[in-house]
C-alpha cells in the first residue's frame, strides 16, 4: 500500500446499491443553504462598524494621540521597537533556538520618526516656523534628537500613566476640551515642540491618513500598513476593542463586532492566550502558532496516528449511524 | 448610506458567558451549541427512503 | 474530419483521457446508486458544505462585480455582503459536522487517507481565506483584526510576505487565490470519494471480518457501482 493508505480490513463493498441522485441531492442543497443564507440576512443583516481614522483619534483622545507621535519620533512605540518585518531595533519573538521572525527578515521598512512624523511635516506647505523646527531638528546629531524627544515624550508618559492608573494628573500637561490642542511644558524639548503641536494640527485636519498612505510618492496605493501601525500604537484601537470584547483576554479572535456570531472555530487559538505559560510570555504569539502548527498537522494525520484512529471503533458512535445497516444485516 | 433595517438588532455590544476563565459571546455558544444538537440529531433522526432501501436489498435495485 | 494519429501511445493527450478514464469512469465519475447503508442525515454534510462554498462563491462574485467599497453605501450591497457572511458562517458549520461524521466513521479505512487527507487541509486552507476576507472589509473590523492577526503571522515569519496590513495584497489572496486552493482541494477530495466510493461500515461480525480478511481481494478502488437507472427509482 501507498504512504497515504493506511492498512486496515476494510473490504470493498460487494453488496446491495440503491438509486441516489448526487445531482439533484447538490441542487436542492444549494438551495437549502441560499434559503438559509437569505433568511438569515433578513433577520440579522451583518456588521458594518465605520473605521476609526487618525483624525478622530487626535480629536477624541488628543493627549494618548501626542504621546504616541511622542514615542515614534524618539524610537520607542512598539513599532519603532517591533524588529521584523518593519526595521532591526528588536529581535522579535522566539522560541527555544527558532527565530523565524528574524531570520524572514525585513520586508517592510519602517523608520517611525520619519515616516509617522517628519515626512508627513514636510509637506506642510507655508509654515516658515515649522519648516525651520523641522530642518534644525534633522540637522541635529543623533544624540540631540534622542535628548528633545525624551524631553517631550516624558511628561506625556507620565500624564498618559497617571490617566490609566486614575491619579491626580500631573501639570506639565494640558488638553483644551474645546480645540483638543494639546500643551507640553517639556524644558529641553528644543523644536519638537513646535513639531509637535504641527503634527497634530495636520492630524485633526485629516491630512495625516493620506499623507501616511502615499508617503512612498505613489499616487495609487492598497497598503495601509503605515496608518493602521501608527494608530495601533495609541489607544483608540483597543478602547474600542474592548467596548466590543475584541480583546485578547477577552476571547476576542473568536468574536466579530456586535452580538454577530464570529469565528467560533478559532477557539482553540484563542484559548492558549488565557492560560500559562503563553498568557504572560513575551513570546506568546510564536508559542502558540507553533502549538496550533503541530496539531494542525496532527488534525491532517488522524488516520495515521495509533490510538486516536482507534477511537471510533472503541467509541461506537457508528453503531447510531448505521444501524439500518447492522439491523439489515 | 441606504440600509434596510434587520429585524432583529444585533449592532450592540455582545452579552457573554463566562465559566471559569472561559469567556464567550452568547452568539458564539449559541453557533457551536447548533453544531452537536445538530451533529446528534443527523446521526438519530431517520433518513427516508428506508422503503427503497429495503427493495433493494431484496434484490428489487441493482446488485 | 481529422487525420488518423501515427502514434497513439507517446501522445500526453491520450495518456491523461486514459488513465482520467480509468480512474474515474463516467460511472463511477457520477453514479446513479449509493451503498444501501449510506442511511443517514450525517451524509448531507458534505454536500451542504459544498453548497455553502457555492453560495459563497456566488455572493463573493457580486461584491467583486461592484468592488470592495460598494456594500458600505447601498443597501443591495449590504444585503450581499450580509449573505457572503451567513454563508461562510454555514460553510464552516456544515464542515464542522461533516468532519466529525466522517471522524465516528473512521472513513480513512480502506485505503481511504487521501480523502481525510485533503478533507483536513482544505479545513486549514478555509482559515486562512476567511481570515482575508475579514481584513478586507475596510471598516473597524478589519483594522482591528489586522492590527492583531498580524502579530501572530510575524511572529513565525510569514508577515514577512504575507502582510495582513496590506489591503491590496489581502484582497487578491481572497478574492482570487484562496478561492482556486479551496476549490482545487474540495474537487481532489470530492473525485477521491468517487473513486473509492463512501466507506463501508465497520464489520460488527468479527468471524466474517476474519475470513474476509484473509481474502485476497483487500484494498485498492473498488469497483464502479452498478447503474440503476432500469431499477428501482424514488
Amino acid at each position: 500500500m501507498s504512504f497515504l493508505r493506511p492498512k486496515d480490513d476494510t473490504q470493498p463493498w460487494k453488496g446491495r446499491y440503491q438509486p441516489y441522485d448526487l445531482i439533484k441531492e447538490l441542487c436542492i442543497a444549494v438551495g437549502v443553504i441560499g434559503l438559509l443564507a437569505v433568511a438569515l440576512t433578513v433577520l440579522f443583516s451583518s456588521p458594518d462598524d465605520k473605521s476609526s481614522t487618525i483624525s478622530q483619534w487626535s480629536h477624541e483622545l488628543p493627549a494618548d494621540f501626542a504621546t504616541a507621535a511622542a514615542k515614534e519620533l524618539d524610537e520607542t512605540s512598539d513599532t519603532a521597537a517591533y524588529g521584523p518585518p518593519y526595521n532591526h531595533n528588536g529581535e522579535g519573538q522566539h522560541a527555544a533556538f527558532l527565530y523565524p521572525q528574524k531570520w524572514l527578515g525585513v520586508s517592510h521598512p519602517i523608520n517611525t520618526a520619519a515616516d509617522f512624523v517628519i515626512k508627513p511635516l514636510e509637506t506642510v506647505p507655508n509654515d516658515a516656523a515649522l519648516q525651520s523646527a523641522v530642518a534644525e531638528y534633522k540637522a541635529a546629531p543623533e544624540k540631540q534628537k534622542k535628548e528633545w524627544s525624551e524631553a517631550y515624550a516624558k511628561p506625556l508618559e507620565e500624564y498618559s500613566t497617571a490617566v490609566e492608573e486614575k491619579k491626580t494628573l500631573p501639570s506639565t500637561v494640558s488638553v483644551d476640551p474645546s480645540t483638543g490642542t494639546v500643551t507640553v511644558k517639556a524644558s529641553g524639548a528644543g523644536p519638537v515642540g513646535t513639531m509637535m503641536t504641527s503634527l497634530q494640527s495636520l492630524a485633526q485636519s485629516g491630512g495625516l491618513e493620506g499623507g501616511l498612505v502615499t508617503s512612498s510618492g505613489q499616487f495609487f496605493q492598497t497598503d495601509y500598513t503605515k496608518p493602521l501601525l501608527f494608530m495601533a500604537d495609541g489607544g483608540l484601537l483597543a478602547k474600542r476593542a474592548e467596548g466590543l470584547h475584541l480583546l485578547g483576554e477577552q476571547w476576542g479572535m473568536m468574536n466579530e463586532t456586535g452580538s454577530f456570531p464570529g469565528q467560533p472555530w478559532l477557539w482553540l487559538y484563542a484559548l492558549w492566550y488565557q492560560v500559562e505559560p503563553f498568557k504572560s510570555s513575551e513570546n506568546a504569539d510564536v508559542l502558540v502558532m507553533l502549538v496550533m502548527g503541530v496539531l494542525s498537522l496532527a488534525f491532517v494525520c488522524i488516520p495515521f496516528i495509533p490510538g486516536i484512529n482507534r477511537l471510533p471503533r472503541k467509541i461506537p458512535i457508528y453503531k447510531l449511524i448505521w444501524r439500518e445497516h447492522y439491523r439489515a444485516s | 448610506m441606504s440600509m434596510a433595517a434587520a429585524i432583529v438588532n444585533l449592532n450592540h455590544p455582545a452579552h457573554t458567558v463566562d465559566w471559569g476563565f472561559i469567556h464567550l459571546s452568547v452568539a458564539n455558544v449559541v453557533v457551536i451549541g447548533l453544531m452537536f444538537v445538530v451533529f446528534f440529531a443527523a446521526i438519530l433522526l431517520p433518513f427516508p427512503g428506508a422503503a427503497e432501501r429495503a427493495a433493494a436489498r431484496r434484490g428489487g435495485g441493482a446488485s | 474530419m481529422s487525420a488518423p494519429p501515427t502514434n497513439p501511445s507517446k501522445s500526453w493527450t491520450v495518456k491523461v483521457r486514459e488513465k482520467g478514464v480509468e480512474a474515474l469512469p463516467p460511472e463511477r465519475l457520477l453514479p446513479d446508486g449509493q451503498p444501501t447503508y449510506v442511511a443517514s442525515w450525517i451524509y448531507v454534510f458534505g454536500v451542504a458544505s459544498i453548497a455553502s462554498l457555492i453560495v459563497i462563491i456566488g455572493s463573493g462574485c457580486i461584491l467583486a462585480l461592484k468592488g470592495p467599497a460598494w456594500w458600505h453605501f447601498t443597501g443591495v450591497g449590504h444585503f450581499f455582503n450580509s449573505i457572503h457572511m451567513w454563508s461562510v458562517e454555514l460553510f464552516f458549520f456544515a464542515m464542522v459536522v461533516h468532519l466529525w461524521g466522517k471522524y465516528w466513521m473512521a472513513s480513512w479505512r480502506g485505503g481511504r487517507g487521501r480523502v481525510w487527507v485533503t478533507g483536513a487541509i482544505t479545513f486549514l486552507v478555509a482559515v486562512p481565506a476567511a481570515l482575508t476576507g475579514y481584513v478586507s472589509q475596510q471598516n473597524f473590523d478589519a483594522q482591528w483584526i489586522s492590527t492583531q492577526a498580524k502579530d501572530g503571522l510575524n511572529s513565525v515569519g510569514v508577515g514577512a510576505f504575507f502582510n495582513v496590513t496590506n489591503f491590496g495584497q489581502m484582497y487578491s489572496y481572497h478574492i482570487l487565490l484562496l478561492p482556486i486552493a479551496v476549490v482545487g482541494l474540495v474537487s481532489a477530495h470530492v473525485l477521491l470519494v468517487r473513486r473509492n466510493g463512501v466507506v463501508p461500515p465497520f464489520e460488527i461480525d468479527t468471524k466474517k471480518a476474519a475470513i474476509a480478511a484473509t481474502s485476497p481481494d483487500r484494498g485498492g478502488p473498488p469497483p464502479p457501482p452498478p447503474s440503476t437507472a432500469t431499477g428501482a427509482q424514488s
